[in-house]
């Protein structure tokens, strides 16, 4: 069997749940094998989890402008890893940067690259959720080595513990690699509530807060979720642009979208029409989000979520 | 100083979007525009000259004939010419594809810097800018949510969910923006006039050096299997809220065992 590259994504050797879905997907197709990029400690805190999750191989490669420079590095260290791996696929969260680096990849191994898989059979067909989630399409690469940046929940992380072989790998990277430099980096404030594109449930807040997102996190916290907003809401300033739901923000599918005080506009559908379960809070009963809510409330938010956060705490005691 | 800015003509996200027999997007049965995310490009590019006082803009696109349009709205917002890829070997052409088309313009044109939108409206991949960048050699600052160009260089604010990172290229390079960098302007009735007498030079794959079997649906390195329409959400149930809407909430996600 093929090995199936799959780049880590991690903070300081902290290694995010979606990589731990890609190695799950990896073994449908073939041997996962990871690709870790960073310094010799993170990887030691790295590898345990790796293993757990069925990493058979892990190639590490240390460059301090992977820290220093923006994604280029990675791309061209990735890369080098492939010629060497000569993999069946490679793996990589469709974040931002995921999908950076897999569309440098694509040109520089000559391969077609597919993002935002939301499901990845063994024969590497993707499936992807396209036009605001109105459509899903099947597709596959039919030249080079298949490159996939698969989105977060994509696959329930299954474990699988072996103990990974690991394999440095040196790289000399280009000066063009290193030529955007990364001057200062302000790291953001964590809020402690799940990520947003991996929770279980997204509580969202828009126009109709008026710039109170009080009872939107407060419902948050009562179930544990992650909040989210629209575009009104972070165009306005309310809530920090990173949370904002929707076409130019995060495409989230969890479980269950509470939806408060937004409208529906396709900009934020496209964000959120795949969820599970959706339910709307919404002062105007002709609201569009009403048409896609399982359950939706025609009244103030600022009284009917007080009221469901304290029914919520009543429940679970 | 001399930008190049990279547009693409949408399928309006508001109407009925709809695939070909050949799972292509239709590009031409359905209404299109501008892509919302280019506009900030536009409007960035934009500010950039107005800030150094001088330079010019072209705008590039890929599109069958009706991606015109595109252009004619950019240059209604402001710039001085376009150039439109226009071939009938371009349908189907993927990411990788429209890279190499963009790349082989990019190589006849004078530039110190390509801005491009964050992502298409239709496809959405964000992939095309890096690929035309590493194509090009170039250097690239990506997903910009500020942008100033000064003393040969471009810096740019990148908002990650862990950091803000400011980042610095040095011309000539590649910059993609997001829609935090700004509202565009709308084209004033001069501008809209203007932009009727601007040139818009077209080449075709041959005026390129491009084989019709490197792009088009035949060439393209990935390929749609199969399309669904998936069905429309039902509206569920709907209650005014009349003093116990928190609590039929509450009900409702505790019959669906969120609670």
């Amino acid at each position: 069997m093929s090995e199936i590259l799959v780049l880590v994504e991690h903070d300081s050797g902290a290694v995010a749940k979606p990589t731990t879905e890609l190695l799950t997907l990896a073994r449908r197709i073939g041997t996962p094998a990871a690709v870790f990029l960073g310094s010799q400690a993170d990887l030691a805190k790295a590898s345990e989890t790796l293993g757990r999750y069925g990493a058979e191989k892990v190639y590490a490669v240390d460059d301090p402008a992977f820290g220093e420079c923006l994604v280029a590095p990675k791309a061209e260290a990735l890369a080098a890893v492939a010629a060497q791996a000569a993999p069946g696929a490679v793996l990589v969260t469709a974040s931002n940067e995921g999908r950076e680096i897999a569309g440098r990849l694509a040109v520089k191994l000559g391969s077609g690259v597919l993002t935002d898989a939301v499901d990845l059979a063994a024969d590497l067909t993707a499936k992807q959720s396209v036009f605001a989630g109105s459509y899903v399409v099947s597709s596959r690469v039919r030249t080079g080595t298949p490159i996939v940046a698969v989105k977060p929940n994509a696959a329930t992380p299954e474990p699988h513990e072996v103990t990974p072989q690991q394999v440095p790998v040196t790289v000399e990277l280009s000066d063009l690699a290193k030529a955007a430099r990364v001057t200062r980096r302000a790291p953001k404030e964590q809020t402690g509530r799940p990520e947003l594109t991996e929770a279980a449930i997204v509580v969202s807040g828009g126009r109709g807060t008026g710039g109170d997102f009080g009872p939107v996190e407060a419902l948050a916290d009562a179930l544990g979720a992650a909040v989210g907003a629209s575009r009104a809401a972070t165009d306005a300033g309310w809530y920090p642009h990173a949370f904002q739901v929707g076409q130019t923000g995060k495409t989230v599918s969890p479980q269950l979208y509470v939806a408060n005080g937004i409208s529906g506009a396709i900009q934020h559908r496209a964000g959120m029409q795949t969820s599970k379960t959706i339910v709307a809070v919404n002062k105007d009963a002709e609201a569009p989000i009403f048409e896609l809510a399982d359950f939706g409330v025609v009244g103030d938010l600022f009284a009917v979520l007080p009221q469901l956060t304290e029914e919520i705490k009543k429940r679970k005691g | 100083m001399k930008i190049v800015v990279l547009v693409k003509f949408v399928p309006d996200a508001t109407a009925a979007r709809a695939f070909g027999a050949d799972h292509t997007t239709d590009r031409v049965g359905v209404d299109g525009l501008l892509s919302e995310l280019d506009e900030y490009a536009v409007e960035q590019a934009l500010q950039v000259i107005e800030a150094a006082g001088e330079g010019e803009i072209t705008y590039v696109t890929m599109g069958p004939e009706n991606a015109g349009a595109a252009l004619r709205k950019a240059l209604s917002m402001g710039g001085d010419q376009a150039v439109h890829v226009l071939d009938d070997a371009l349908h189907g052409t993927d990411a990788l594809g429209t890279s190499l088309v963009l790349a082989k313009v990019l190589e006849k044109l004078e530039y110190d810097l390509v801005v491009a939108g964050m992502a298409s409206t239709d496809g959405g991949m964000s992939v095309v800018p890096v690929m035309l960048a590493e194509r090009l050699g170039l250097p690239a600052a990506t997903f910009a949510s500020t942008l100033s160009v000064a003393d040969g260089k471009a810096t740019i604010r990148r908002d990650g969910d862990l950091a803000s990172e400011t980042v610095e290229v040095t011309l000539p390079a590649l910059v993609s923006v997001t829609d935090q960098t700004g509202e565009a302007r709308y084209p004033s009735f001069k501008g809209i006039m203007a932009a009727k007498k601007k040139p818009v030079t077209t080449y075709t794959l041959a005026d390129l050096g491009v084989a019709p079997d490197q792009v088009g649906l035949g060439g393209a390195a990935t390929e749609v299997v199969e399309v669904t329409a998936r069905p429309p959400r039902q509206a569920g149930v709907k209650v005014n809220d009349e003093g116990d809407g928190g609590v039929k909430l509450a009900e409702f996600l505790a019959s669906q065992k969120f609670i």
